[in-house]
């Protein structure tokens, strides 16, 4: 592990180098606020009818997935998770779990959901105005990236990216992080990671959630031929949902394993510290 | 740096967390709860019915399906059989005494029986039915086409909204159930008061002798056990002034999503 052994470090001098612009760490910080609170309201909705179908219309006894309670001979309420016809006991996190004190049956327990009490009406008022300011923030950032040339020069892999992806992708799972000029930049992984998520996740989102809507339907009626139906696109949104949810884990885990102060600095000052050798400078 | 402190700042890390998280949950609560914050929220709903109605061209429709697409089991969602004892007696006699009693804003108010409004231009439809928890069933629909009855009683310039009046109530107090539209959809040709499903007489349990069919807004709005229409230029003295039964409990009057 070349970063701690001694002799390298002796070697090795630091500076800060301005890495983020304004516009994109103010993006980057009100979309995580947003999409935390759009996952935990969605979840609320769902909780209103926790099961997942495909096609146009709910065929109730063939969910793809379902969330649902069950009260056993001794009284208590267990929680049980079906997934392709294979059922989970999933008792104090899916199907039952605390609500203000008692175990009680919902489809994702009161910690995951915004508000916390079982209230539909409410969840869909903060997930349709927060919806709002996402959009207002994607654009935004889609807007400056393409302006100051941040996609072409940052985001879009190049040919030498796309040569290193082995290899890259080698160091990765020996926790080896780029140091020095490599650091500068994104490596080919992030570039291929963020990519996939605002051009193919994020975007995503937005149109099944739109699919959703008995009006935007009638508008755009090619929403449902491209995702074979409203309930498909329920299905597909909440699969985004949980694939963002997946991408968020594996990116706090990377800022957390290649340097976590550094990392957060950079995204709220600008400045990352990077180390080089002697030679170099 | 060593290993010991890692941990430690690790575990705080995860504390702060873990407290700041519930902190954040306690307030989007208390948030919820808050008059101002809840104005601030619904502010998207203006929005998203301007914007979609600017969006629309007025008459674009609702997807509609073949038999073939019909739900083999179609939800019945709220009321299942009013308990109202004018609706059990009418019920009693197969709906031949109920009558539909059309006032309000109109130039010419008029009582409707079934046999009229069979008598009425009509519209059959097989669409989507969304509910607001999230689930969707397909059924076909016959019914008089609610622009047709609203030439023949003519509603007067001052008029705003449509609002129906039911014979169900979902809760205990017994306030009855009760909708709105406005003139956009009230004219929009797959808006009917339907008196059949799936090429039977309406069943009791979705809404006999006649209900609402707004093909473009979710189910809630789609008043089941009609007993009245009124024309309205506000609905602000009605019941809980927001327009509707859910409306009045905070659900958006414009459920076009």
């Amino acid at each position: 592990m070349n970063f701690f052994s001694g002799k390298t470090l002796a070697l090795r001098r630091s500076r800060l180098i301005y890495r983020h612009a304004l516009p994109i760490r103010l993006t980057h910080w009100v979309n995580a606020l947003v999409l935390i609170i759009l996952l935990m309201s969605g979840l609320q909705i769902f909780n209103a009818h926790p099961a997942l179908y495909w096609g146009s219309f709910s065929n109730f006894n063939r969910p793809l997935v379902s969330i649902g309670a069950m009260r056993t001979g001794s009284g208590e309420i267990k929680g049980i998770t079906t997934i392709l016809g294979h059922q989970f006991d999933t008792t104090g996190i899916l199907g039952a779990s605390e609500d203000s004190g008692t175990i009680t049956a919902r489809g994702f327990p009161e910690w995951a959901t915004i508000p916390s009490v079982q209230w539909l009406a409410m969840g869909r008022r903060w997930h349709f105005f927060f919806a709002w300011i996402f959009v207002i923030t994607g654009a935004t950032y889609v807007l400056y990236s393409l302006l100051s040339r941040h996609f072409s020069r940052d985001l879009l892999p190049s040919g030498s990216d796309i040569k290193s992806i082995g290899r890259t992708t080698w160091n990765h799972l020996l926790f080896r992080f780029p140091q020095g000029e490599e650091a500068k930049h994104y490596n080919v992984l992030q570039k291929i990671a963020y990519l996939i998520v605002m051009f193919v996740l994020l975007p995503l989102a937005v149109l099944t959630g739109l699919a959703m809507s008995p009006r935007m339907d009638a508008i755009f009626p090619w929403l449902l031929t491209l995702f074979d139906g409203r309930q498909s696109a329920r299905t597909v949104h909440f699969i985004t949902a949980f694939s963002l949810v997946a991408f968020v884990l594996i990116h706090v885990f990377m800022v957390i394993v290649s340097g976590v102060w550094n990392n957060l600095r950079s995204m709220i000052t600008g400045r990352y510290r990077i180390k080089e050798s002697r030679e170099n400078t | 740096m060593t290993h010991k402190s890692s941990i430690n700042r690790r575990g705080f890390l995860t504390r702060a967390l873990m407290v700041s998280g519930a902190a954040i949950l306690a307030g989007c609560d208390k948030l919820s709860q808050s008059e101002w914050f809840t104005e601030v929220l619904s502010s998207a709903e203006t929005v998203n019915r301007k914007v979609q109605h600017l969006i629309t061209p007025r008459r674009a429709m609702a997807a509609e399906f073949t038999e073939a697409d019909l739900s083999p089991r179609f939800k019945s969602n709220g009321t299942h059989e009013p308990a109202d004892s004018e609706y059990q007696a009418l019920a009693k006699e197969g709906f031949v005494n109920w009558k539909l009693i059309v006032g309000g804003l109109v130039e010419k108010p008029a009582r409707l029986s079934l046999t009229q409004l069979r008598a009425l231009p009509s519209r059959i439809q097989i669409t989507r039915h969304d509910c607001v928890e999230g689930w969707s069933c397909i059924g076909k629909w016959k019914g008089a086409r609610l622009s047709a009855l609203l030439e023949q009683v003519k509603p007067l310039p001052a008029a705003q909204y449509v609002v129906f009046h039911c014979y169900d109530s979902l809760d205990v107090s017994g306030n009855k159930y009760y909708e709105s539209i406005d003139f956009d959809d009230a004219f929009h040709p797959q808006t009917i008061l339907a008196y059949e499903m799936n090429d039977k007489d309406l069943p009791v349990a979705y809404g006999a002798p006649l209900r609402l069919r707004v093909e473009r807004q979710l189910g809630y709005k789609m008043a089941k056990y009609l007993k009245g229409i009124e024309l309205v230029e506000s609905f602000e003295n009605i019941q809980g002034g927001k327009g509707g039964y859910w409306e009045d409990q905070g659900y958006e009057w414009y459920a076009g999503i």
